[in-house]
């Protein structure tokens, strides 16, 4: 379980300073599918990058199962991203000069045991294994960062807008894989973006607006990625 | 301005290597242009062997150094030039959408030439404040009439002028040529898209852990740095075993002279170097933070490959040295009584080595805090 509490964070300084999160609070289960939903400057993707440890809060907390990761050390920190949690971004971020193969090695790598190649089968991109970042399509681009990230086992997921940058056909198509994958592999899911119909297909919802949460709500039917609107 | 005087700065590198260059070739062209003045007055048989051998030491450093050090000016120029393309792609892109032609862009290039012209100044009157000294050293032995120091323009013209212009001219031509490109092209994020592959043949790839194909891919992806890292190596080498020995061929100010152009070229290529790897990968290293790869592994995959090169670098260095020495005590003075026995100096490699090994490592362990330093905020800034 993912304890948030009275999180706070502001950037810049003096007169410059803003305040991104304002005391957020909330409670994420293991092997939920939690959207972070926001209008841009809500304030979701520091959200994120406070939860999964790749930012330091100004205060307030962040536990998972009683361990505080604002406590933790950098080096410490580093550890606990390698060991627990896995990145997909918007943008991808795949090494260009490498492989489909090598870039799933990448996360792959940081498991003990990692059954890459059946990942990225299970993708749908086992034919496309030497191919380099360039040679593919946006959406298969995003489908290596996804089998990048799910190669080193994580318990908790966290995806940064990743259909911002497809079309309809395939955002569908990766969020389908994402929630096949999250139902094989029983990891947690924390998603942010801005489009409210994605927000259907997860179990748990947060409204951010301005820094603070304006809503939290339960869905009782979770939709496939082909049954929600776009 | 495209390219602002702030972007000359960072060219110290060339400023240095340029400033060592015009130092050593003026010193020794201006003593070549005097000497051939007495060349007149020499009238015994000593004078003349003394004379000749002078005249060929001058020929070989003024061309062997000057040669050497020039070449790596305008690769390290060209290099520079490259780097600040891919890394102000989106810039030169959105002028190029804006209307602006590839040669009104290239021309602000011109400013490059600006730290030849500083390096190559400092030098020319680095060597007039060491010249004295060392015409007061081969005047010493009164073998030959008294050398004066004169002022040649030509080697003002040729040492300060000419590299200058040349080098305004090479930084606009290398540019325009780089700006061939595509619009849509220079708008895209590097990061995203590799507009070079290379396939590799399926029967070379195994089946090795990411960090060491990382390693080999960072290698690679950048010969150039490959051959400046090797090169500052080989200086280092070269230089501090030549100096060492210059102390017994020539004399004391010749051997620490070639010490501190050897420890300042070697650094200078090496920070340069290194610097452009780390400023190169951050993304990927800012990823592999992200990830949950410590520190260490990251030093090892982005900096790890250039060890073994650097010793490479260490051998030919040893190896250049002994063969031109050997070559000026064989060749050149072959006909002087008075050349001490040369042979290769075991000790000397040996410290040299110690030496090295101790600083290349230091400057390892200060780019790794460099990279400890690394915010993986990186991964998010566009």
């Amino acid at each position: 379980m993912i304890e948030i509490n009275e999180i706070e964070k502001s950037y810049g300084s003096h007169e410059n300073k803003f305040k991104v999160l304002k005391g957020i609070s909330t409670k994420i289960n293991d092997g939920d599918f939690v959207v972070i939903l926001g209008a841009s400057g809500s304030g979701k993707s520091t959200f994120l990058n406070v939860v999964s440890g790749l930012e330091y809060p100004d205060s307030g907390s962040v536990k998972y199962d009683s361990m505080d990761i604002t406590k933790l050390s950098e080096k410490d920190l580093t550890a606990f991203r390698r060991k627990t949690v896995g990145f997909i971004f918007q943008q991808y971020y795949l090494l260009p000069n490498m492989t489909v193969e090598k870039n799933v090695r990448m996360g792959a790598d940081l498991a003990e045991k990692s059954d890459y190649r059946e990942i990225i089968k299970s993708v749908g991109l086992e034919k496309k294994l030497k191919k380099y970042p360039s040679e593919l399509s946006g959406g298969e681009q995003q489908r290596v960062s996804i089998a990048r990230a799910l190669a080193k086992k994580p318990e908790v997921l966290f995806l940064d807008e990743p259909t911002g940058a497809l079309d309809e056909h395939t955002g569908r198509q990766v969020l389908d894989y994402v929630c096949k994958l999250q139902k094989e592999y029983k990891f947690t899911v924390v998603m942010v973006t801005h489009n409210l119909n994605i927000a259907e297909m997860a179990n748990m919802v947060i409204k951010m607006n301005s820094g603070k949460i304006l809503e939290t709500y339960c869905n009782e039917i979770q939709k496939t990625a082909y049954e929600i609107g776009w | 301005m495209v390219v602002g005087i702030k972007d000359a700065v960072k060219l110290i590198g060339i400023s240095i290597i340029a400033c060592c260059a015009v130092l050593v070739c003026t010193m020794f062209l201006n003593f070549y242009f005097d000497i051939k003045e007495i060349k007149d007055m020499v009238s015994t048989e000593q004078a003349i062997i003394f004379y000749n051998a002078q005249v060929s030491t001058a020929k070989v450093v003024c061309s062997v150094s000057g040669g050497c050090l020039l070449i790596t000016s305008v690769i390290m120029l060209l290099f520079y030039i490259k780097h600040y393309i891919d890394m102000h792609k989106k810039e030169l892109g959105i002028l190029k959408a804006l209307g602006y032609s590839n040669l009104k862009i290239a021309k602000s290039f011109y400013i490059f030439g600006i730290s030849v012209f500083i390096g190559a100044i400092l030098g020319f009157l680095g060597a007039f404040l060491l010249m004295p000294a060392f015409y007061e050293l081969q005047n010493k032995d009164k073998i030959l009439p008294e050398i004066v120091i004169h002022f040649h323009p030509a080697v003002f013209v040729c040492f300060v002028i000419l590299p200058t212009v040349l080098f305004a001219l090479l930084a606009i031509f290398y540019a325009f040529l780089k700006l061939k490109k595509n619009v849509l092209l220079l708008l895209k994020d590097d990061f995203q898209v590799s507009s070079k592959i290379k396939k590799q043949k399926d029967s070379k790839v195994k089946d090795c852990l990411f960090i060491d194909d990382l390693r080999s891919t960072t290698l690679k992806s950048g010969k150039t740095l490959v051959f400046f890292i090797i090169f500052a190596s080989f200086c280092f080498s070269a230089m501090t075993q030549m100096s060492a020995s210059m102390k017994d061929l020539s004399s004391v100010m010749m051997g620490a002279m070639m010490l501190m152009i050897g420890i300042v070229l070697a650094f200078t290529i090496l920070f340069l170097a290194i610097t452009t790897v780390i400023k190169g990968n951050t993304k990927t290293i800012a990823m592999m933070q992200v990830f949950g790869y410590s520190q260490k592994e990251c030093c090892k995959a982005i900096l790890g490959g250039y060890r073994p090169l650097s010793y490479i670098g260490f051998v030919l260095g040893t190896i250049y040295q002994y063969v031109l020495l050997r070559i000026m005590v064989d060749i050149v003075f072959k006909d002087f009584d008075e050349v001490p026995v040369y042979e290769f100096d075991i000790p000397v490699m040996l410290i040299s080595l110690v030496l090295f090994i101790g600083v290349y490592e230091i400057v390892m362990y200060c780019y790794s805090q460099k990279i400890k330093r690394i915010s993986v905020k990186e991964i998010m800034i566009e």
